[in-house]
């Protein structure tokens, strides 16, 4: 581990007690003795195991649903539908202050994505749950269904979930989340080359070594416990009593041992229906994924598609970008929603362009549901944009480090979702990385520094164009041929400097003050 | 799902079984049987086990050897008379899987499974079955394109000619997760030597098919040849003649056939 | 369906159970026996959590059959610690942060003590080999090689192996 102190020694109070020493962990000798209790440590005595039946289709009609035959099976003590959930349709945004209500727990008269749990079976063996989870019977009248984004957006696509009565996400009345900073027209029409390419991501699964699952029980004076893994407590906490309509101090979760989560357990799936088991039956009841089910119903990361749009001169500067997203959410926002505006914001990347138009949507498809994971809407946007950097600089003959330390913001700079760049270290991080990997840089770039010539004309918010179309609306998308790209190495000036050595007081954040949901997902004005 | 567990002392009992009740199957090392079970997808309610030596012996005599149907992937790992099956067998899962995976159940093994079955059939081995009250012999080959049926039997071992020479038997399995996982395809070949010219040629896959198959084209295009680039390039060019490989989460069956070559060509060459 | 009796010793105590013919070795040991140091992360054999040690050879509780255990010597992480203290494995785990959220640990332990019983100087493909049919998630496999390799005694870092990790870069 090598530490740089000699960077940004003015930045900080060099008196850290614990960065850069080896630390024990905590739980460390827990794990290594195998005594750290994780949710399924917990067995309880006449403990009852919950399995689903899910839906085989994609997206249909539940024209009825009969439990009886099931009930009839060795084992079961109660089947649990939605008849029996207090809060019918709901949606884990709404921790976030958002809405709609979009998500049954447990579907009533219709299944949007495959594996859409209908009924909790609660049976004495987890075999014997299994097995009459397979003999609920659910008349399904088949729909047609989608999967792509584009196409989910496409005028005549199949609705995928009415709570939001068309396939995409409302952001307080816009249908996409936006950035808008700068001209980008100009900027391409001014740009030396103009170059747009396509980006797909895919779904991903977290794959924790330990499924997701809880332990729910009867306690005392009414009260119920909970042994989860879910990766936010509290956050289960709140969304359990909503379901369930109950004071949140009727429940009590144990939890904080996570057997990986990676954003994979915060849906919060199994311990409203646990619950509800634990006081229907009033006896212990768990719920875990299988294997198998962690891989094809729990949350992945939704994928992505990013079209992205640069324009760029022969020196090197990026002066526009236009990019277009769509969010896979799947057939339920989860905390899609979230990720897309996150993904939005990251756009321009760590990096300073003048000109940038986003459009973000968040799509309703009838794949599984997408969530949280690491990074959440903004990997597959760096993935987007870095694969797009290497790109620009091969386009105009640049070394790709040295092209991303002349793009980098600098201390000063406004980033496009106008927030004033504080305490960047990007050039500084590509000087280390390319020493380590005996990159060569040349003497400018690595004279280069975040503290030196950003802000000044490059940290005023831009003015905006007149209303117009936008970029979507004619500017043609079409590659220009690198001319010259040999040649602009050598001619390459220096991003414009700041005249002013030091921006003393940035302009005001037009979200400084907003209340706490307004910074987490960005303003909600234009 | 319940199932029984029935014990037998010799073959003969414990095949008379297995040939009337179809809900019962013999018990190798259970690494793919249990798993079955725990997924609720078992079709079977009674196991059957045999305490018969025979199954569990490694017997040589001169240039062949008899290993015991099970005989499990460490043992194989063990013996230095089998050191020819030893990159076979430790293509097998990681060491707990070997410690129990045994040879009669890599003959049943479906995709993407079979990996020693491969190596053995390229060995041209030879597979002793017990239906019934009768044991009998049969080709490695004609056993795994009737192996649906052979379930109803069971194996007691199987035979195989030790090849001549330290370079010409070879094995590679092909796998995207390293040191390993599971196969995309495996690739087997006898490649002995007389007289400058490659004879008795054997090319086997595991993967590429819904069993391990030989690769006819291959060997014909090999056969009384020498080891030179443009034999390696009609080999190559007949690799997926006659394959039908699955499409599963590793791979597609068009990634599949387009690959083939290349790996069957690294393999001949001695680059693989 | 028939139950049968099973005589085995479990981390050096003998023990008589009736067991069921399907019964698992991962559901007699952790879910009737509380041996809760053996994980069940997949039931399919393929995450290394439920690994044990059975007549010295590692195994998979979760896809073996109890009854077929009938004499056998079983070891899980329970017995690792000696009179002394923890087990020079378990320290080493510590020290070289080889347990994040610890699910796969157990297992990884047990692989790992296997390898040591049967080869006491492992090279680094050794150790890979042996815990090739463990998956971790978050520690990543370097912290567990390393680990491993120390309480081999070969010293951290793999110095002076083929393929030994370069120190100093992170
Ligand atoms: C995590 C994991 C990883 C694996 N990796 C690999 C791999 O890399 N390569 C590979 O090839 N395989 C792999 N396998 C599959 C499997 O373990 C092996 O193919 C193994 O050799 C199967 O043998 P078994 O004794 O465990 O079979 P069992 O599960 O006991 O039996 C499998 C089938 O064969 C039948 N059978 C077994 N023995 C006989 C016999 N003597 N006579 C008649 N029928 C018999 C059974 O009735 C059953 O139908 C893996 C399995 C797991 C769980
Ligand atoms: S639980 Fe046994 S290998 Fe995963
Ligand atoms: S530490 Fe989490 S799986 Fe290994």
């Amino acid at each position: 581990m090598e530490f740089r102190k000699d960077l940004f020694a003015n930045e900080r109070d060099d008196d850290l007690n614990e960065v850069g020493r080896p630390t024990q962990r905590q739980d460390a000798q827990g794990h290594v003795t195998g005594r750290s209790r994780f949710f399924d440590d917990y067995a309880l005595p006449g403990m009852l195991h919950m399995k689903f039946a899910r839906s085989p289709h994609h997206h249909a009609r539940v024209r009825s649903l009969d439990t009886r035959e099931a009930a009839q099976m060795p084992g079961v003590v109660r089947i649990l539908t939605s008849e029996d959930v207090p809060k019918k349709v709901h949606t884990l945004l709404i921790l976030l202050d958002l809405g709609p209500d979009d998500e049954p727990p447990l579907a009533f008269d219709k299944v949007r994505y495959r594996g859409e749990p209908v009924a909790a079976v609660i049976a004495e063996s987890e075999s014997a749950a299994a097995a009459a989870a397979a003999k609920v019977r659910v008349d399904y009248e088949p729909l047609p269904a989608v999967f792509d984004v584009e196409e989910a957006l496409a005028p005549g696509a199949p609705l995928v979930n009415e709570y939001h009565g068309r396939n995409w996400y409302d952001y307080n009345g816009y249908d996409f989340r936006k950035i808008r900073f700068g001209d980008v027209e100009r900027g391409f029409r001014e740009a030396d080359h103009v170059v747009e390419e396509r980006y797909q991501m895919s779904p991903i699964e977290h794959a924790p070594t330990e499924t997701g699952g809880c332990i729910a029980a009867p306690d005392t004076a009414g009260r119920y416990v909970c042994y989860t893994n879910t990766q936010a407590l509290f956050f289960s906490l709140e969304t359990a009593a909503r379901i369930l309509d109950l004071p949140s101090n009727r429940l009590h979760f144990v939890g904080g041992t996570v057997g990986g989560g990676f954003g994979g357990k915060v849906d919060s799936v199994h311990e409203p229906l646990a619950l509800l088991g634990a006081m229907l039956t009033q006896r212990p009841v768990r719920s875990a994924y299988s294997r198998a089910e962690e891989m094809q119903v729990s949350s992945p990361r939704g994928a992505e598609r990013f079209y992205v749009k640069d324009g760029v001169m022969d020196d090197g500067r990026i002066v526009a970008r236009y990019a277009r997203i769509y969010f896979d959410a799947g057939a339920y926002s989860r905390l899609s929603p979230y990720g897309a505006v996150k993904a939005a914001a990251h756009m321009p990347g760590p990096y300073y362009i003048p000109n940038v138009w986003v459009d973000a949507r968040c799509v309703y498809t009838n794949r599984t549901p997408s969530s949280a994971m690491r990074g959440f809407g903004v990997t597959g946007a760096d993935f987007a944009l870095e694969v797009q950097m290497d790109k620009l600089a091969r386009l105009v003959g640049m070394d790709p480090m040295e092209f991303r330390i002349f793009n980098a913001y600098r201390d000063g700079d406004m980033k496009a979702h106008r927030r004033v760049t504080k305490n960047a270290a990007l050039i500084e991080c590509v000087q280390a990385a390319a020493r380590i990997a005996d990159w060569p840089l040349s003497e400018r770039f690595q004279a280069m520094s975040s503290t030196r010539d950003g802000g000044g004309e490059r940290g005023v918010i831009p003015p905006a164009p007149a209303p117009g179309p936008g970029p979507g609306k004619g500017a043609s998308g079409r590659r220009v041929p690198p001319a010259g790209a040999e040649a602009a190495a050598t001619t390459a000036r220096p991003p414009a400097p700041a005249d002013a050595p030091t921006v003393a007081s940035p302009a005001r954040s037009p979200l400084a003050g907003r209340g706490r949901m307004s910074s987490l997902l960005g303003t909600r004005r234009r | 799902m319940t199932v029984g567990l029935q014990t037998f002392e010799t073959l003969r009992d414990a095949s008379a079984v297995v040939g009337r009740d179809p809900s019962a199957r013999f018990l190798g090392g259970g690494t793919l049987l249990v798993r079955a079970l725990n997924e609720e997808a078992a079709d079977f309610s009674t196991l059957l086990r045999c305490t018969d030596r025979v199954l569990v012996e490694i017997r040589a005599s001169g240039s062949r050897v008899r290993i015991g149907a099970g005989v499990t992937m460490a043992r194989i790992l063990a013996s230095r008379e089998l050191a020819f099956l030893h990159p076979a067998a430790r293509a097998v899962g990681g060491p707990a899987v070997r410690a129990q995976a045994t040879v009669g159940g890599n003959l049943f093994a479906p995709p993407p499974y079979g990996d020693l079955a491969a190596a053995l059939l390229a060995l041209d081995a030879r597979v002793s079955v017990q239906s019934g009250y009768s044991p009998r012999d049969m080709p490695l080959d004609e056993f795994l394109r009737t192996r649906d049926t052979m379930v109803r039997s069971i194996v007691s071992g199987v035979e195989v000619a030790r090849p001549r020479g330290e370079r010409s038997f070879r094995f590679l399995k092909v796998s995207k997760v390293r040191p390993k996982g599971v196969s995309l395809l495996t690739i087997a070949a006898r490649l002995e030597d007389s007289a400058g010219r490659l004879s008795g040629v054997r090319v086997a896959y595991a993967n590429m098919g819904p069993a391990p198959v030989r690769a006819a084209a291959v060997e014909r295009a090999l056969e009384g040849r020498r080891l030179e680039p443009l034999v390696v390039e009609a080999a190559a060019a007949a690799a997926a003649n006659g394959c039908s490989p699955p499409t599963d989460a590793i791979a597609s069956a068009w990634y599949r056939r387009e690959v083939l070559p290349v790996h069957l060509s690294r393999l001949l060459l001695g680059v693989a | 369906m028939s139950h049968v009796t099973l005589d085995f010793r479990l981390n050096g105590t003998g023990r008589t159970e009736l067991i069921a013919g399907g019964e698992t070795l991962l559901s007699l040991l952790r879910h009737r026996l509380d041996t809760t140091s053996i994980k069940q992360g997949c039931r399919q054999g393929t995450c290394g959590s439920c690994t044990v040690i059975v007549d010295g050879e590692p195994r998979l509780a979760c896809i073996t059959l109890a009854a077929t255990c009938d004499g056998c010597t079983i070891e899980t992480a329970e017995s690792l610690p000696g009179p002394g203290g923890l087990h020079p494995l378990q320290q080493a785990f510590m020290d070289h942060f080889a347990a994040q959220c610890g699910f796969c640990t157990t297992g990884m332990l047990m692989a790992a003590k296997a390898l040591l019983a049967a080869n006491p100087s492992p090279t680094r493909e050794d150790v890979v080999d042996a815990i090739s049919g463990n998956i971790c998630r978050c520690t990543g496999y370097q912290p567990i090689i390393e680990a491993v390799l120390a309480a081999a005694g070969a010293g951290p870092s793999g110095a002076g192996q083929p393929g030994g990790s370069r120190p100093g870069v992170v």
